[in-house]
């Protein structure tokens, strides 16, 4: 645990200084500071604040700006289920209410407590000619109905069971 | 430092054609997100196994010596997303549809050794036999005219020399080379180009307002931040073309007098980043980017930024402010950006497609382009075709197009729910996304451009076009796009903010029977306000397709209002289902299945719905065989 | 050729006004504004100054530049029904609960509402969603009431440069926030209260302490003093119908005896003290050229300021107590004996210009056996409120005069209220000190001016003096950058956090126009020309009051230090700063500042990290990232337990580290 705070440490240093702790780069070093962490640590965003000479409250405020970060730890599986119109036209509420339902989780609440699903709607993945697209970390799943989807979350969870 | 401005474009055109011209053949694969979705990369895959096997020569990159017989290439979105993946064989030109690993090995055995077609690969018109080999004889492609996307789709977005083959950079040459600023501006000015993002301003225009501000320091912006739900041309343009977009970039800088810029892309689109990215480093080393470019004194550097995940940062101010690191809020105009933008420096701001377009314009000179669209809307446009259509993807066609030609021509026409073509299911077309509004089967004629568009109430937009058929119930679009903007308020002015959220309300209380006489009026008195009030064009335009939905679909809202009905069946609160006792059999299968035991009946009579406890979850009606239970 | 333009029919001329908005004003018409301010940058996000202009349609006047031949209509019906919508819209949004809201009567929203004739909300109204925070000892933060025009976040970063709140989340979930979400007291807010001041609606308000005053009036048991600061006499008039500037100090403390309290002091008089005090300190280190410049430290806020952003500096800050702790701990010490009272029996209230001075009394330096030397700060609005309370008809109360001792002043400590009035007080000391002779005149003009970063150079008895006068603390900050980048060179700077200083305080009633400070202060300098006496050193009483505080001897000198001086420290800018990256009680702080990183503090830190993994004690060290805020030439800095290490290297890190073991029998 402590070795690999002290490494992802050594990343955020690095992160900070290739940006020259210049605070215009803030956004894309959040970015970076989140693939690192896989979230945003308060502790770190106030340590990025002091380096790059702003206001915690000015990172506070730009880091819950923007969809992309997450303040709390996202899922293993992060689900993005695009809501864009063609999706939406093609009935893709039907399928975010059954991973809902499956998963017990809302839209407040998106990630399940065993840390390994995140869902969330996203306006437009950009795959309208596949509709209605279910995106599971970087792969997309095109023409999904509630049942398909409910498969691959079964298949994942089935995945997670044989690991332990 | 090195200077790598003495780039010969001729010698590397030369030499990349001379490659081309020792294969045999070439098969492209159309690496655009739904195609790679589809396995677009394990038919690469497939490809080269199945070639190893064969002992036939594929290669992944063309080489100037030892190339192999046969380029496997890959290519940015081809736009007939619905039929992919696709796979285009040169020089043939035949293109395969709905390819599977399995169908490789056929494909190289019959079509690239033998020269045969493997036929059921090939696309047939919707209920036609007629085989459509190559593009040119496909519906889809044949009623376009790809112009900004005419390269997308042929070439690999990864490999400058080959964008250079094709004239890429050689506009950019005589601009810098020989053409004043002043020239630039005045012939984009004479092009009638306008932004392709929005509003339609005129690009010349917005250059030499910018050219005119004195300032030691400008910037030129590509808006890449497309966020409308349900278009995703710019991303096409960007993945499939990166260096038209950098060219075009290059003569903004040069017209405007700019020696930085920034490609802004939006945070969903992974691969448009990677892209452009690797175009910038490209044209970089081999000195079109940097300093001294062409050998003259013309500096241009730039950087690629990706976005964080909000809409309203298409907005211009707005993304200004993000580029800056901030929070992505529009600021209240004047100052306009071509006086005051990024870091208070003069800036241009251009849309991907508009930039994608400076180019041709360069080439082939203000007059040509002119007779491409219509008089007030010069050029083509490019839209994203989703919705209830046989074919959904990516088309372009000049400016002054129908949309009877696009919906029943090229994207093949109107489905119902089951994706049978019915194109007398039409009901409308959402055109604009969320700023947008609603067209119906009265304006299927009308020539679509900047201006026709506007004087019916909706906008070109991004170019999203969303076909909707008769099930589709518009308040609850209204509705959609509401959630839509409501969601991606930045929150900064109370119209935008409050109003948004009200206008939801308001139109969730009619889609739920909840809505009298005057929640139309409010709702048309808010929408009013805000579009009247807001403060920038997001806040603007968010009342739009409630505006145009209540004038193109007054009966329906009435229906909701005043009967409690929603006509399309889509209202679950105003949803009644009953059973027809004529039709029932009495088999008990619904009354079984429902879950809050809601129907009643004995064997072999017709069965009741009891309506204060059925829970409208429509189980019931999906269950009977016999069509005996009806929604109204 | 003058310009002009039509302002509902009327014609108006075009001066130099930066927007529609100030021409509109100036026509003495009234558009209503949450998000303008003249202090603040244009901001464009309450869409209430909409006008509709002839041919470009509805336009806010605050973003509209005012362009010849214009034709504008402030009240078109299209512009009203917007307007109305909007305040609706606002209304049905948060808990505008009026009355029993603490800005009721002040209320911009309120008012509006009123004047808009709005009766009934058409929408749909939400629930109210947090809890208001009370943690912070000047401020309560109520965001149900929050309309989010920004104006507190421009304030705070714009003129204060200290951004403790900012705009969170996006849409309809915007808030205005601490970092985090965090109360304001975790924060680095600095209690200045000029976010409360410029907050149109009851979002930010002063937090008042009206309640515990009134009781300890009404207990018998209890013996009330009161100390007003200068600022409070020329501003709590204009709640009473008085024009700005006017000085009421008789009818003040006539109310304030009125409602009880037993005895009427002036903080004045310590402000004298302050100036023989912080004079003495200047003479000191001018002398030995040592410590120099010498910043003034009277402003609670300043004070905090510069313990949070500029530690090194704190050497520098004048070691007197403000007026306000001065004199809080002259009376603890003095007044039991002379009224013959416990001293748990005394009160002592301040009324002040200013909310940090709430902040400044609750400090732990300033407290003694859980007593405090100040127990309560009331502002002048909340003066102002407790007189109406009491029903007071404070226009025509016959005027009372303060008790001495501790109510006599000179006019020099009368100008503390106001920029560069310390300056020129300490000066009028200052000056006759090091000359050894009485000078006639007593005015620096000099010093005098509304400018943010005021300049001057005076010769003193051959002598050069570099001063410079600041208010605002981003004005602070410049100036104090540009002393630190060696640009610039000062003997002596004074800081006041407010813009025009105290009398444009927080605490003071209500205003939105710079020329109500200006003429606050003029009033200030007007009343000390009613004073017989300038300088702090004429004060007669001054003397006495030190003689009775020391005795005489030996000792004198350092009682004298103990009441009126006091010293500074670091302060966290944030709670739970710093980054752990071991968890363990033996913690060890590897500071990570610029100057500390350019000098290999990852170094530092990869190798204890890696000594502590070899040794398995990832659960007994705490090893953290963190920002000491000194840009020391010293580093790199490294903490171990108690014990700081300057100037560290990896070597003498894991000796450190060895010996932080052996004490804590880790290692034996």
């Amino acid at each position: 645990m402590s070795t690999q705070a002290a490494l992802n440490f050594n990343n955020l240093c690095e992160i900070l200084e290739k940006h020259n702790n210049d605070p215009a780069k803030l956004i894309t070093i959040l970015q970076e500071i989140q693939e690192v962490y896989r979230y945003l640590p308060e502790d770190i965003m106030t340590f990025v604040a002091t380096s790059l000479g702003i206001s915690p409250a000015k990172v506070y405020g730009v880091a819950t700006f923007y969809s992309h970060f997450a303040l709390k730890p996202k899922g293993k599986y992060v689900i993005k289920l695009c809501d864009g119109t063609a999706c939406h036209v093609k009935k893709s509420t039907a399928i975010l209410e059954a991973l809902q339902t499956r998963l017990g989780l809302n839209e407040k609440n998106n990630t399940s407590s065993d840390g390994i699903f995140t869902i969330e709607t996203v306006s437009c993945l950009g795959a309208c000619g596949l509709a209605p697209v279910v995106m599971i970390n970087e792969e997309v799943h095109g023409a999904m109905t509630p049942e398909l989807a409910l498969k691959e979350i079964d298949k994942i969870i089935q995945q997670e069971e044989n690991k332990q | 430092m090195i200077t790598l401005n003495k780039i010969d474009l001729d010698q590397i055109s030369l030499a990349y054609n001379s490659s081309l011209e020792k294969i045999s053949g070439r098969i492209i694969l159309c690496a655009g997100t739904a195609c790679v979705a589809n396995g677009a990369y394990k038919i690469r895959d497939r490809f080269l196994e199945v070639a190893r096997a064969k002992e036939l020569s594929i290669s992944m990159e063309i080489q100037k010596e030892n190339s192999g017989d046969y380029y496997l290439s890959k290519s940015g979105c081809q736009g007939f997303c619905q039929m992919g993946p696709l796979v285009t064989i040169l020089p043939a030109n035949i293109l395969y549809t709905r390819v599977k690993p399995e169908d490789v090995e056929e494909i190289i055995d019959k079509t690239i050794i033998k020269g045969e077609l493997v036929e059921r690969l090939v696309y047939k018109a919707p209920g036609k036999e007629t085989l459509c080999p190559t593009p040119k004889e496909i519906d889809f492609y044949k009623k376009q005219r790809r112009f900004v996307l005419k390269d997308c789709g042929i070439v690999d977005p990864e490999d400058i020399q080959e964008y250079i083959s094709r004239g890429g950079y050689k506009n950019a040459e005589k601009v810098l080379k020989k053409m004043e600023p002043e020239e630039v501006c005045q012939e984009i000015l004479e092009a009638g180009l306008r932004g392709r993002g929005g509003g339609g301003f005129p690009t010349g225009r917005k250059w030499a307002l910018t050219l005119k501000e004195k300032s030691n320091k400008k910037y030129v912006i590509c808006n890449g931040d497309e966020g409308d739900p349900g278009a995703f041309m710019d991303r096409s343009v960007m993945e499939g073309n990166p260096h038209s977009v950098i060219e075009g970039m290059i003569i903004a800088a040069k017209a405007i007098g700019a020696d930085e810029g920034y490609v802004y892309v939006r945070a969903e689109y992974p691969l448009a980043v990677a892209r452009m990215k690797k175009a910038v480093n490209d044209a970089e080393s081999l000195g079109l980017l940097g300093n001294g470019i062409f050998n003259s004194d013309f500096n241009f550097k730039l950087h690629v930024m990706e976005g964080a995940g909000a809409f309203v940062c298409g907005e211009e101010t707005a993304l200004i402010s993000s580029i800056e690191g901030k929070r992505g809020m529009p600021s209240p105009k004047p100052p306009y950006p071509a006086q005051k933008g990024l870091w208070g420096k003069p800036t241009v701001i251009n849309n991907v497609e508009t930039l994608a377009t400076i180019p041709l314009i360069m080439n082939m000179g203000h007059a040509e382009f002119r007779k491409i669209g219509t008089e007030n809307s010069p050029g083509t446009k490019t839209f994203a075709v989703t919705g209830h259509v046989a074919n959904t993807g990516l088309i372009e066609v000049p400016f002054g197009t129908t949309l009877r030609e696009i919906i029943m021509e090229i994207a093949g026409g109107v489905t119902d729910n089951n994706g049978n073509i019915d194109n007398s299911k039409f009901k409308a077309v959402q055109i604009g996304g969320p700023s947008g509004g609603c067209l119906t089967a009265e304006h299927l004629d009308m020539p679509l451009d900047f201006d026709s568009l506007k004087s019916v109430g909706a906008m070109v937009g991004s170019g999203g076009l969303v076909v909707m058929n008769e099930d589709t119930c518009m308040v609850k679009i209204a509705a959609y796009f509401m959630q839509f903007t409501q969601n991606e308020s930045c929150g900064k002015c109370v119209l935008c903010r409050e109003g948004t959220k009200q206008m939801l309300n308001l139109l969730n209380d009619i889609t739920k029977g909840k809505a009298d006489h005057n929640t139309l009026i409010l709702l048309d008195e808010l929408a009013e306000a805000v579009k009247a009030g807001s403060l920038c064009a997001l806040g603007k335009t968010a009342p739009s397709p409630v505006l145009s939905t209540i004038s193109q679909f007054k009966e329906e809202y009435r229906a909701h209002v005043e009967d409690k009905k929603c006509p399309s069946g889509n209202c679950k609160d105003l949803l009644e289902y009953k059973i027809v006792p004529e039709l029932c059999k009495g088999c008990r299968l619904c009354a079984k299945k429902c879950p809050s035991g809601a129907i009643t009946g004995n064997l072999k009579e017709a069965h009741i719905i009891n309506t204060e406890i059925c829970t409208k979850c429509g189980i019931c009606f999906d269950t009977c065989k016999f069509k005996a239970i009806v929604k109204e | 050729m003058k310009k002009t333009l039509l302002i509902n029919g009327n014609e108006i001329e075009i001066a130099q006004e930066k927007n529609l908005l100030e021409v509109i004003r100036k026509a003495n018409i009234e558009l209503p504004t949450f998000c303008y301010h003249s202090e603040l940058s244009v901001y464009g996000a309450c869409r209430l100054c909409l006008v509709e202009i002839e041919g470009r349609g509805i336009q806010p006047a605050c973003s509209t530049l005012p362009e010849q031949g214009l034709k504008i209509k402030t009240h078109s019906s299209k512009v009203r029904a917007i307007r109305k919508i909007t305040i609706e819209l606002l209304l049905a949004k948060g808990g505008h609960d009026c009355t029993t809201c603490g800005k009721s009567g002040n209320c911009q929203l309120q008012k509006l509402a009123h004047k808009l004739g709005i009766t009934h909300i058409r929408f749909k109204k939400e629930k109210t969603i947090s809890i208001p925070d009370s943690t912070a000892p000047s401020i309560i933060r109520d965001p149900n009431k929050c309309v989010l025009c920004g104006d507190c976040v421009r304030m705070c970063s714009e003129i204060q440069s200290i951004g403790a709140i900012d705009f969170a989340n996006r849409g309809k979930d915007a808030m205005v926030l601490p970092a985090f979400a965090k109360n304001m007291n975790q924060v680095e807010c600095v209690h200045c209260g000029q976010c409360a001041r410029v907050c149109p609606t009851g979002a930010l308000t002063i937090k008042p302490e009206i309640d515990p005053v009134w009781q300890v009036l009404n207990d018998p048991s209890k013996t009330v003093v009161a100390q007003v600061a200068p600022a409070v006499r020329v501003a709590i008039g204009e709640e009473f119908g008085f024009p700005p500037g006017t000085t009421c100090t008789g009818q003040m403390v006539s109310a304030l005896r009125n409602l009880g309290f037993d005895k009427v002091f002036d903080t004045s008089f310590t402000a004298d003290l302050t100036v023989v005090e912080e004079g003495n300190e200047f003479i000191k280190r001018f002398t030995t050229q040592k410590d120099l410049p010498l910043f003034t430290s009277c402003c609670p806020a300043w004070v905090k300021f510069t313990e949070q952003y500029y530690p090194d500096l704190l050497k520098n800050l004048s070691s007197c107590k403000s007026p306000q702790q001065m004199f809080g701990s002259v009376a603890k010490k003095l007044l039991p004996g002379q009224l013959n009272i416990e001293k748990k029996d005394l009160v002592v209230v301040s009324i002040m210009p200013c909310t940090a001075k709430k902040y400044e009394a609750r400090r732990e330096e300033f407290t003694k056996d859980g007593i405090q030397d100040v127990d309560f700060v009331i502002t002048t609005q909340e003066l102002a409120r407790m007189i109406k309370e009491g029903g007071m008809d404070f226009k025509n109360l016959a005027p009372d005069s303060f008790d001495l001792p501790l109510g006599f002043k000179t006019g020099a400590g009368v100008i503390f209220g106001n920029s560069g009035g310390v300056s020129e007080a300490v000066l009028r000391y200052v000056s006759e000190k090091l000359e050894q002779k009485k000078s006639e005149s007593y005015e620096f003009k000099e010093v005098r001016g509304g400018d943010g970063i005021r300049e001057f150079t005076t010769s003193i008895a051959g002598h050069e003096v570099k001063m410079a006068i600041v208010h605002s603390l981003g004005n602070a900050r410049k100036l104090v950058n540009k002393i630190q980048a060696g640009q610039a060179d000062y003997d002596i700077v004074e800081v006041m956090a407010c813009p025009g200083g105290c009398i444009g305080g927080a605490g003071q009633p209500d205003y939105s126009d710079q020329s109500i400070r200006n003429s606050r202060t003029s009033g200030l300098y007007k009343n000390e020309k009613m004073i017989q006496l300038h300088k702090s050193q004429e004060n007669p009483y001054l003397q006495e009051v030190m003689h009775q505080l020391s005795g005489s001897g030996e000792e004198a000198a350092k009682q004298v230090h103990h009441f009126l001086h006091t010293s500074y420290q670091t302060k966290k800018r944030i709670i739970k700063e710093g980054i752990e990256i071991t968890s363990g009680k033996l913690e060890i702080s590897v500071c990570f500042g610029t100057g500390c990183y350019l000098k290999g503090s990852q170094k530092i830190l990869t190798t204890l990290l890696d000594q502590v993994k070899r040794d398995d004690l990832q659960t007994r060290v705490g090893i953290k990232a963190t920002f000491c805020f000194e840009k020391c030439g010293k580093g790199p800095v490294v903490s171990f337990g108690n014990k700081i290490v300057t100037a560290c290297t990896p070597e003498m890190a894991l000796e450190e580290l060895k010996t932080l073991l052996i004490e804590n029998e880790v290692f034996s």
